[in-house]
């Protein structure tokens, strides 16, 4: 996973102004994409691509298939798939919606109620993948059916209206709070934590570095990659506060944000993270260092059944109603996401925040292609070959036998030309002539 | 025999692989129907040398000259040595369980009329064939409904269907019973009849006594004789000798043992293979390890030495039946593997790639991977103690490698083994099974492996060395069991000991103790 670090002077100390040297180029080339994409649409569109509106609107309009990223690309590491996340989360919104109409259930318990649906359902598929050992594929091709068929059975086919509390989640914004200052006077001081964080984690990771006797980058690699991210957080604080009045950053895109802060410290500094990605890499190494794989697997089933659920009650929130058609297709934009992001169909390899990278792609691509009139039709074409040539790179670089971009870049020859047995046969001195039988043949 | 007319000669045939030369200037000669068995260690180059042949390393990976009825080959893959008549019998048999025994036969070698698969000609074929070997069979069985016996058989039947001169047979008794066995010698014997050529692998001792007409020896990846069995009046003692028969210089540490008493002993264990209920792979074993002991396990391939590893090592093969653990003269249960690391049992796989690494992993996180509550408060991993203690054991055993941040899948074979016993050192085992610790490693990161394991044995800690290195079992271990068949065969002192016993009681089930 690790970048190559011995040092070669200044070309690789700038990459580690986006890696601090624990990234790989992957991810590296995909943020650099992401980067070139909205530069291009912001030049196509006059403006409009970076603008307060189309921002916040970016956001709440694609928060919900990032929170499915997460999930998604701990299924994919563990070496999973799932494609019944849009019908898990069109039938826990559909269960909520009527829970609050027909019970009059207050929103923040319906909430926790829709959150109870997705562990329940994530609990079931779970135990057919971990504990009877049916294919994931299987199980959440049948989930997709079931659980698309239930929200059609609860919802009789028809769409059901949430109450105003709980749109909150989904279409809410950060509210005005003390002076008039022309903007969003919580998102400011948003934008003002994320930033002090910044540094503060920057100057940490020197210090570790320093501890643990890795070299850290020079210093002015430090300077310029927390001044880029500061300038980049200053300018999208600015946008996000002072967009129309009554509008600043959503609700949902704080709910993403912690989601993936607490994910990416599942996956990075857990136990239980590093067990997925054993697991994935090679399950019957990680049993053999005692890994229950089989919890492992039914954990990660069931946290993807209820960031599912979560993604359902945000859109509900958005769309104001549940109804049978809500969440079609998502299972493909999220596992797009996630393998445009970096990782493996093989499982074993991918981060939370290549996945988030890998969604923003493919929300700024959909969202840059509506702003300049391009129909869904040819969006969807658009859509798929990203996929196919981000995906294709990756393999084709796997077949040259190294993993990333990394191994395209340094290919030497290939290693593993013999991978079965071969050096079983290592003689280890050879024979000796003096110790040769004396009727030697040869 | 040695008037028939030369059918197929190897001539100095060198094959290497990076690093390794597996085998180096080795010379083959085989006349018509003439039955050619090839003897050696695990690891001699055997099997290597039959890939060769048969095109599985194709012309151009190795030098040295295949000389086949007179003219030379150069064998691009399998189909063209088999279309020269040469076919090869792998250990793990080539069909499709499944397809029908008639429909294996002609895999990819189909009659045809008018473009569609002439299923009359196959048919009636196929029961020609399965005649000439003596199956009985309905030709539409599908072959996972016929036993392994009879599944060999089949494999003979689809070679001779492509008019076969030469038979490559590489441990063909290895899976069956006595009486398929000897089914199959005289198959074998029967063939040789017709003037079809076999050379045959074999372990087992007593059936290349009894139908070989000579016998080719391999060491180290050098032919070191070939011998007239009639002529030369050849019994299994003479193979033997010629099998093990090197020097053990000092290619070990120098080691005092501290040995103290008994402290982790498996009485009367039983397992079953996973999938096929009737085979035991583990027969009624008991073993015991003294405190700061080395104690080897020898036995040939497919003994069942791993099967035993890896069934106490928390019941992590086989179906387990019965038998009891002890450690320090407490019944112990190890139901799983966590419960055996927590019991203080550690395991070193044979198989670095499949089962002990996770090769997409870097180096300091596999070294922690087996106990990662070690260096974690609660649920969350602590970094920097991690790349403390990775760091320790780069230098304390070696690792050579820029960082510990790298991924094990660039480290060498020898490296890649480090990492592993450092995994395994990490959780502070008071009992390591290595099971063949040195396979595909070079010569001085071996003499450095060596050196680990008696420090470990030094720390009085219990070691159970499993390998087909016999100089490197006699040259470790204290005291050397011996397996066969699943079942321990002998307990030698390994002082006591030397090649040429041992391979007798890894050859034979009798019982001296």
């Amino acid at each position: 996973m690790s970048a190559d670090t011995s040092p070669r002077g200044g070309f690789r100390d700038l990459k580690k102004i986006f890696g601090a040297g624990s990234s790989n180029l992957r991810q590296f080339g995909i943020l650099f994409s992401l980067i070139a994409i909205i530069l291009l649409f912001q030049f196509l569109t006059d403006g409009l691509t970076l603008s307060s509106g189309n921002l916040i609107n970016l956001v709440s309009q694609y928060s919900y298939i990032l929170i499915l990223a997460i999930g998604m690309v701990m299924v994919i590491i563990a070496g999973h798939i799932d494609l019944s996340v849009g019908s898990v989360a069109a039938f826990a919104g559909i269960v909520v919606a009527t829970a609050m109409q027909e019970w009059n259930l207050p929103w923040p318990l319906a909430i926790l109620l829709g959150l109870a649906v997705g562990s329940l359902i994530g609990a079931w598929q779970g135990f057919w993948v971990a504990y009877i050992g049916v294919p994931a594929f299987i199980v959440t091709l049948a989930g997709m059916l079931i659980w698309r068929g239930g929200n059609q059975v609860i919802g009789n086919a028809n769409t059901v209206p949430v109450p105003d509390g709980f749109t909150t989640i989904g279409s809410g914004y950060l509210p005005e709070v003390g002076p008039y200052t022309g903007y969003n006077n919580l998102t400011l001081v948003l934008g003002l934590i994320i930033a002090g964080a910044v540094v503060l984690v920057e100057v940490r990771a020197r210090r570790v570095q320093k501890i643990m006797g890795s070299e850290p980058a020079p210093l002015w690699v430090s300077v310029i990659k927390v001044t880029l991210l500061v300038a980049v957080i200053i300018y999208a604080t600015v946008l996000f506060a002072g967009g129309r009045v009554g509008t600043s950053f959503p609700v949902s895109g704080i709910i993403l944000g912690v989601l993936v802060l607490f994910y990416s410290f599942i996956t990075r500094n857990t136990i239980f993270g590093r067990h997925v990605y054993a697991v994935g890499g090679n399950k019957l190494a990680a049993e053999l260092s005692g890994v229950k794989s089989r919890r492992v697997n039914f954990l990660v089933m069931m946290n993807m059944s209820i960031l599912a659920s979560l993604a359902g009650m945000i859109f509900v929130a958005r769309s104001v109603a549940s109804g049978p058609q809500d969440g079609l297709s998502w299972e493909l934009d999220a596992i797009a996401a996630v393998f445009i992001g970096g990782a493996a169909v093989s499982g074993g390899i991918g981060t939370v925040t290549g996945s988030i990278i890998g969604g923003l792609v493919m929300a700024v691509l959909n969202n840059g292609l509506q702003l300049l009139g391009v129909g869904a039709d040819r969006v969807q074409i658009i859509k798929g070959l990203v996929l196919l040539i981000a995906v294709g790179v990756d393999v084709w670089n796997k077949s040259q036998g190294r993993p990333s971009l990394i191994g395209f870049l340094t290919r030497k020859n290939k290693t593993d030309e013999f991978p079965s047995e071969p050096p079983a046969v290592v003689p280890t001195s050879g024979t000796p002539a003096s110790v040769r039988p004396p009727d030697n043949p040869s | 025999m040695s008037t028939d007319p030369i059918i197929l000669e190897m001539r100095s045939i060198t094959k290497e692989f990076p690093g390794v030369k597996a085998l180096s200037n080795v010379s083959l000669t085989v006349r018509a129907g003439e039955i050619h068995a090839i003897c050696g260690e695990n690891g001699a180059g055997k099997s290597t040398l039959m890939k060769v042949l048969s095109g599985v390393y194709p012309y151009g990976t190795y030098s040295g000259d295949i000389v086949y009825q007179g003219q030379v080959m150069h064998f691009k893959d399998i189909r063209s040595s088999e279309a020269a008549g040469i076919a090869i019998i792998h250990q793990e048999l080539a069909l499709i369980p499944e397809l029908s025994i008639t429909e294996n036969i002609f895999l990819g070698n189909e009659p045809t009329k008018w473009g569609a698969i002439d299923w009359i000609t196959a048919k009636k074929t196929a029961l020609d064939l399965l005649a000439r070997v003596g199956l009985r069979d309905d030709p539409d069985t599908q072959i996972k409904n016929i036993g392994v016996g009879k599944q060999q058989l089949v494999e003979i039947a689809k070679a001779l269907n492509k008019s076969v001169k030469v038979l490559i047979l590489d441990e063909p008794t290895a899976a069956l019973n006595e009486a398929d066995s000897q089914h199959l010698l005289d198959l074998i014997r029967g063939l040789k009849g017709k003037g079809i050529s076999s050379i045959m692998i074999s372990h087992k001792l007593n059936e290349i006594e009894q139908v070989a007409d000579s016998i080719t020896i391999i060491r180290d990846g050098l032919a070191i004789e070939t011998l007239d069995v009639v002529a030369d009046g050849v019994d299994e003692d003479r193979i033997i000798r010629g099998m093990v028969g090197r020097s053990l210089e000092s290619r070990f540490p120098d080691r005092t043992p501290h040995i103290g008493e008994v402290f982790f002993e498996v009485r009367n264990w039983n397992v079953q293979h996973p999938q096929v209920a009737e085979r035991m792979v583990v027969k009624n074993s008991s073993i015991n390890v003294r405190k700061g002991e080395i104690v080897g396990i020898a036995g040939l391939m497919g003994a069942g030495r791993t099967e035993l590893a890896m069934s106490i090592f928390g019941r992590s093969y086989g179906n387990f039946l019965s038998g009891k653990v002890f450690k320090d003269g407490k019944e112990i249960e190890l139901r799983n593997v966590a419960e055996a690391i927590d019991h203080g049992l550690a395991y070193v796989s044979e198989d670095r790639k499949a089962l002990g690494l996770n090769l997409l992993d870097d180096i300091k996180r596999s070294i922690v991977s087996a106990k990662l509550s070690k260096i974690s408060a609660g649920p969350v991993v602590n970094d920097s103690k991690e790349f403390g203690i990775a760091e320790s054991y780069r230098t304390s055993l070696r690792i050579k490698t820029p960082s510990v941040d790298a991924g094990v899948s660039k480290l060498s074979g020898g490296n890649q083994q480090k990492v592993v016993l450092a995994k395994w050192m990490f959780t502070d085992p008071d009992l390591l099974i290595l099971d063949e610790p040195t396979r595909g490693i070079d010569v001085g990161a071996k003499y450095e492996i060596y050196g680990i394991i008696q420090e470990l044995a030094a720390q009085g800690k219990g070691v159970i060395l499993i390998s087909s290195e016999l100089p490197e079992l006699l040259g470790l271990a204290d005291r050397i069991y011996t397996v066969f068949e699943g079942a321990i065969t002998d307990c030698i002192q390994a002082d006591a000991a030397d090649p040429e016993t041992l391979m007798k009681s890894m050859t034979s089930a009798r019982k001296k103790v």
